[in-house]
């Protein structure tokens, strides 16, 4: 027995009407095992109402050295923030 | 704490890239799995990660030997609960070990072989149901000590496991406290039990802090990485400050004639464990290290053909669900 389980990326929606988030990892032969792992391994405690796998290696990711090219450009655009426009007091709120 | 004398690697890294890794741990950054980082983090970080999942998984041995033996269906339904959670503790480090590129299965391997370690206390034996009250109260409050700081630890994903780990270890020590209360406050015989399982542990549990490392170049080098936060001396004294009052209010004695409160350091000075021993059993002579290592090779192996058989079922259902598309 060499072949080890593939490694399953597990994203949990909380109980709050909240967005599926990472919460980790863990080793399953296939998506249904991922899942009943999942609530094994991550809902012990009522931590969800979703359980989202997904195989690691269908995951796509940025490259730290990418930071720069990535997300510089948004940086000088202050614009973007409501906070950049005075507005004055007597308009109200806004 | 579950890692004990992890030794650190210092590599053959370029100087500018260090001490911009340096940098960025000085400033509070944490490290991510694709950043660049220095082998000897790394290699590091796989040890102190691996042995720390290690002992959660063994630690479930020592536990799990009285899971049928509860004295009330509460008690057992709360033991299986918290040995379930052990499990869940390994599975997390095992993770954040993994995305250092260590595989989980080598991890095992290296377990079973030797090359990886676990914590000393779990070579010792669980006697009587006192001990799981000793276990709760002493080992993970000792292992809570260690967890705490480590939330702040400079690699994200471990940083992350130990958040969970501690939401759900204080659970762990409050049903050992429990348990020792109700034995404490019962009868003659159930209060000699709760005192001989502090008397057992008590040793043992200040051993799993390690030997003091104040001059140790290892822990110099792992705190400045931020994977070890306090020397293993600042913990011990803190559990033991910590210990010594709750064991007076259980009404037991720890068994150390040398205690006394030393109102100039603001703690309590103690004798220190027989080091000799605590080397002894890392070196394998321990009470029940054998046995440990046995039970867990025994799963292991005992195991393998599950594992293949549910991979090559699920390679199966694979197939024909893509034949019938």
């Amino acid at each position: 027995m060499s072949a080890e389980w593939p490694l399953w990326e597990v994203f949990i929606r909380g109980q709050h009407g909240m967005a599926h988030r990472h919460v980790g990892s863990l080793h399953a032969a296939d998506a249904e095992m991922a899942v009943k792992n999942a609530r094994d391994v991550y809902t012990r405690r009522n931590e969800g109402v979703s359980i989202w796998v997904v195989e690691a290696r269908h995951i796509a990711a940025s490259s730290p050295s990418d930071k720069g090219p990535l997300y510089e450009p948004a940086t000088s655009k202050v614009y973007r923030h409501p906070t950049f426009f005075d507005i004055p007091d007597d308009v109200g709120a806004m | 704490m579950y890692a004990q004398m992890v030794k650190s690697d210092v590599g053959q890294d370029d100087p500018a890239r260090l001490a911009a890794f340096q940098a960025r741990i000085d400033a509070g950054e944490k490290i991510e799995p694709k950043d660049w980082m220095p082998e000897g983090y790394r290699k590091t970080l796989i040890r102190q990660i691996g042995q720390h999942a290690h002992s959660e998984i063994v630690g479930q041995l020592p536990e799990g030997n009285w899971i049928t033996r509860a004295p009330s269906l509460e008690r057992k339904a709360i033991l299986l609960a918290k040995v379930q959670d052990e499990a869940g503790h390994g599975r997390y480090l095992y993770c954040a070990a993994e995305t250092l590129g260590v595989s989980r299965d080598a991890l095992t391997e290296m377990l079973i072989d030797g090359r990886m370690k676990y914590s000393s206390i779990f070579n010792y034996p669980t006697l009587t149901w006192a001990d799981m009250g000793a276990v709760g109260w002493l080992v993970d409050g000792a292992a809570i000590m260690n967890q705490v700081p480590l939330q702040r630890t400079s690699f994200g994903p471990y940083a992350r496991a130990m958040i969970r780990v501690c939401k759900e270890e204080s659970f762990h020590q409050r049903q050992g406290f429990d348990i020792m209360m109700k034995m404490a406050k019962g009868t003659a015989a159930q209060k000699k039990m709760a005192q001989d399982a502090l008397n057992r542990f008590w040793f043992p549990s200040l051993m799993m802090f390690g030997p003091s490392d104040k001059d140790s170049v290892h822990s110099a080098q792992s705190m400045a990485w931020k994977i070890k936060m306090n020397t293993n001396d600042e913990l011990r004294q803190k559990f033991v400050d910590q210990t010594v009052p709750q064991a007076a209010y259980l009404g037991l004695t720890v068994p150390d004639d040398t205690i006394a409160w030393n109102a100039a350091k603001g703690g309590y000075d103690f004798a220190e464990p027989d080091w000799s021993e605590f080397f002894d059993v890392l070196k394998g002579n321990g009470p029940c290290n054998s046995e440990r290592i046995a039970a867990r090779r025994k799963a292991w192996e005992d195991g393998a053909w599950v594992r293949a058989g549910m991979l090559a079922h699920a390679e199966k259902k694979k197939a024909r669900k893509m034949a019938a598309e």
